[in-house]
């Protein structure tokens, strides 16, 4: 009897009084029933899988291997931050992983056998991503040819491209300071470490209360201050312990050299996540990706050119490709012809839909590329520091991407049948 | 009909290929009222409306657009000049909430970042002033809403913009009887908002309940446009059907005087249809 009052009449904050918890928490419960799962499935996989390596395997909860995570899984994860433009669209790109090598190998060739300074080479590097996007998305939303067949052909060629530009196989070893830097030495000074925290912490919370504001100002739905201190709080406490850890000597001889500090990726990797969800969330741009994915005829008769946003998602993610392949090359102190090959894609794909993007098109954030990567970098250090082999590694990877694509499609038919889609 | 029409249609003919499928059209509506255009499949409601809007050129007759000649080739002509179509597949992103629907490809912004106060705050007195009631909250995901919800939602979106001009395609086609009326209620209180409404239908009892003029179309002729208070049930099922109800509608001489056009318009519907794809 309540129930139906409560759905029949305009909720208190639609005359601009402010919601409280209790209505914020009753939403997401009714949201998550509708097959709206959000970030839930990723954060509890990585609860859980942190919770059984650290029993099985307490090194696994050093702060050693705690910075390991983050160097060993920021490759993919900006491929996957990529991959979730172009999966927003409801299109593949199987190409990323070897576009990664591609940029990858260019930055080597260009740095080792033509001395360019590191900058140039990066810079050159990451033209050469947008370019092989561009031709991508051409041949995608020009020619119609499906996006699964081109990226596939391009696979296929960029594998040969790597081996071409790298003389059949040889491996160029890397030593420029510089790229080193990237994912492999650099670290940021601890008390610069705290005083970046802090920053973060302060633009959120400011983020967060003149938004609610200015929505109560103009008697706006607004989330409730109970809310905001929630998410402040977890996110000082995630981030203070986060670099607290990391600040934490995790050298193996302390007294031969110290290691301390947030590695130089973890800033990088934020950067581009607080760029890109900008993009996607609070630009027209971002707007409009969302609306040719959820309906691309509507999104035509909108007046949004399809085939810009079409060729541009595209771009978009061979460009993070090759963000993602100097990172590794970074981090492997060299390229070979196998870089950003082998399970590179597949890992990208699957951080992407293990965080919540649908294989479907129209739903997808950037920070589910965050988490999605963060439960794959888990999976494969965990179960590395068992000594499984790397075929047990494979077939564990495979399953979580099964079960992901499996959670997808089961909130998609629960959306369904709720009426929601 | 008081006051210089808001569009007015004059000898408008349309053929697709052999098929003559609109001839000498005439056609006028006025802001404030609601003109129901009625007609069998196939008689020239779609074509006619798309005409209209831009989507298709006509090959001859003029267009008058309050009191003055204009030419209407493309869809965004008709948009320059307020008159939108509310299409019946609706054209809303499931993914995206009402107000990014209504705004899309149309967005607010200050500077590069989506204005999105002015757009709630713009979308809630949108729906507001049309009195809508059965929207919780315009943060909802179209996803979830019900048929009568969203045909709210792409109606809103028209009126949004300060068309002037609204063509609404069969917009209770697919509702319940609930939703249907509160649909119909909808399309009155844009018409008392000032707006000229096209409703296309071929449910009498919905076109009685909110028309002010009813237009029919027989077989690509325009057989009457007369005043709702005017006709019956009755006459306006015979007009659609036959041409012609007493007095009203194409006299036998004029439809006798093209036995070869009634061959021809049989076809209508596939060729035309077969356009539009």
């Amino acid at each position: 009897m309540k129930a139906t009052l409560q759905t029949t009449r305009p909720r208190a904050s639609a005359t601009g009084q402010p919601e409280t918890l209790r209505d914020y928490l009753r939403d997401y419960v009714a949201r998550l029933r509708g097959g709206e799962m959000g970030a839930l499935p990723a954060v509890i996989m990585l609860v859980f899988l942190c919770t059984f390596f650290g029993i099985a395997r307490p090194p696994f909860l050093t702060a050693l291997n705690f910075a390991n995570l983050f160097t060993q899984g920021a490759a993919v994860t900006v491929i996957a931050m990529g991959l979730v433009f172009v999966l927003l669209l409801g299109e593949i790109d199987l190409s990323a992983g070897f576009a990664s090598g591609v940029c990858a190998s260019v930055l080597a060739v260009l740095l080792v056998n033509h001395q360019w300074p590191w900058y140039a080479a990066i810079g050159a590097a990451i033209v050469t991503g947008a370019c092989i996007g561009l031709v991508l998305g051409v041949l995608v939303a020009k020619l119609g040819i499906p996006s699964f067949v081109v990226t596939l052909a391009a696979f296929l060629a960029f594998q040969g491209i790597a081996l071409l530009l790298i003389d059949n196989g040889t491996n160029i070893s890397i030593t420029d300071k510089a790229i080193l830097l990237i994912d492999s030495s650099g670290k940021v000074v601890p008390w610069i470490g705290w005083t970046l925290c802090t920053v973060v912490i302060t633009a959120f919370t400011a983020l967060q209360v003149m938004r609610r504001r200015s929505r109560v100002r103009r008697g706006l739905q607004a989330v409730p201050p109970s809310v905001i201190t929630i998410r402040v709080l977890t996110l000082a406490g995630l981030l203070g312990a986060s670099v607290y850890a990391l600040n934490l000597d995790r050298s193996v001889n302390p007294l031969l050299a110290s290691q301390r500090g947030i590695p130089f990726i973890v800033v990088i990797v934020g950067v581009l996540f607080v760029f890109w969800t900008f993009v996607l969330n609070r630009t027209a741009y971002g707007r409009h990706v969302y609306a040719v994915g959820g309906n691309r005829e509507a999104a035509r008769r909108a007046g949004i050119n399809v085939d810009r946003i079409r060729i541009s998602v595209f771009v978009i993610c061979s460009t993070m490709a090759a963000v993602g392949g100097i990172i590794a090359a970074s981090r492997d102190n060299s390229v070979d012809p196998n870089t950003g090959g082998s399970n590179v894609l597949l890992y990208a794909v699957g951080a992407a839909v293990i965080g919540g993007t649908s294989l479907f098109g129209g739903k997808g954030r950037i920070i589910d590329a965050v988490l999605g990567g963060a439960v794959v970098a888990v999976i494969n250090n965990g179960m590395g520091l068992m000594m499984y082999s790397p075929g047990q590694k494979f077939i564990v990877t495979g399953s979580v991407l099964l079960l992901a694509a499996t959670i997808d499609a089961i909130s998609r038919r629960r959306a369904s049948a709720a009426g929601l889609r | 009909m008081n006051g210089t029409p808001t569009l007015e249609i004059r000898g408008l003919n349309k053929s697709f290929g052999p098929v003559h499928v609109l001839r000498d059209v005439d056609f006028t509506i006025h802001a404030g009222q609601v003109t129901a255009l009625v007609g069998d499949n196939g008689a020239g409601k779609s074509t006619l409306v798309k005409c209209i809007g831009g989507i298709y050129p006509m090959d001859s007759g003029q267009c008058i657009f309050e009191g003055r000649p204009v030419t209407v080739n493309h869809p965004k002509d008709a948009a320059r000049l307020g008159i939108e179509i509310v299409h019946q597949d609706l054209a809303l992103c499931d993914n995206l909430n009402i107000v990014e629907n209504m705004f899309l490809g149309r967005e607010r912004r200050s500077g590069i970042v989506l204005d999105e106060l002015t757009m709630e705050r713009r979308a809630a007195e949108t729906l507001a002033s049309l009195s809508v009631r059965t929207v919780i909250s315009v943060r909802q995901q179209v996803a979830s809403l019900s048929g009568g919800q969203r045909q709210t939602v792409a109606i809103a979106k028209a009126v949004l913009w300060n068309n002037k001009v609204v063509i609404l395609d069969e917009p209770t086609a697919a509702l319940g009887v609930a939703q249907t009326a509160q649909v119909l209620e909808l399309v009155r209180r844009l018409a008392d908002n000032g707006l000229a409404v096209i409703l296309i239908s071929h449910n009498m009892n919905d076109v009685f309940a909110v028309s002010d003029h009813i237009a029919a179309l027989y077989l690509g002729r325009m057989a009457a446009q007369v005043p709702a208070t005017e006709v019956t049930h009755a006459q306006v099922v015979e007009l659609i059907t036959s041409g012609h109800s007493g007095p009203l509608g194409l006299q036998s001489q004029q439809k006798a005087g093209s036995p070869e056009g009634s061959d021809d318009l049989d076809l209508v519907t596939d060729p035309g249809k077969g356009a539009q794809r």
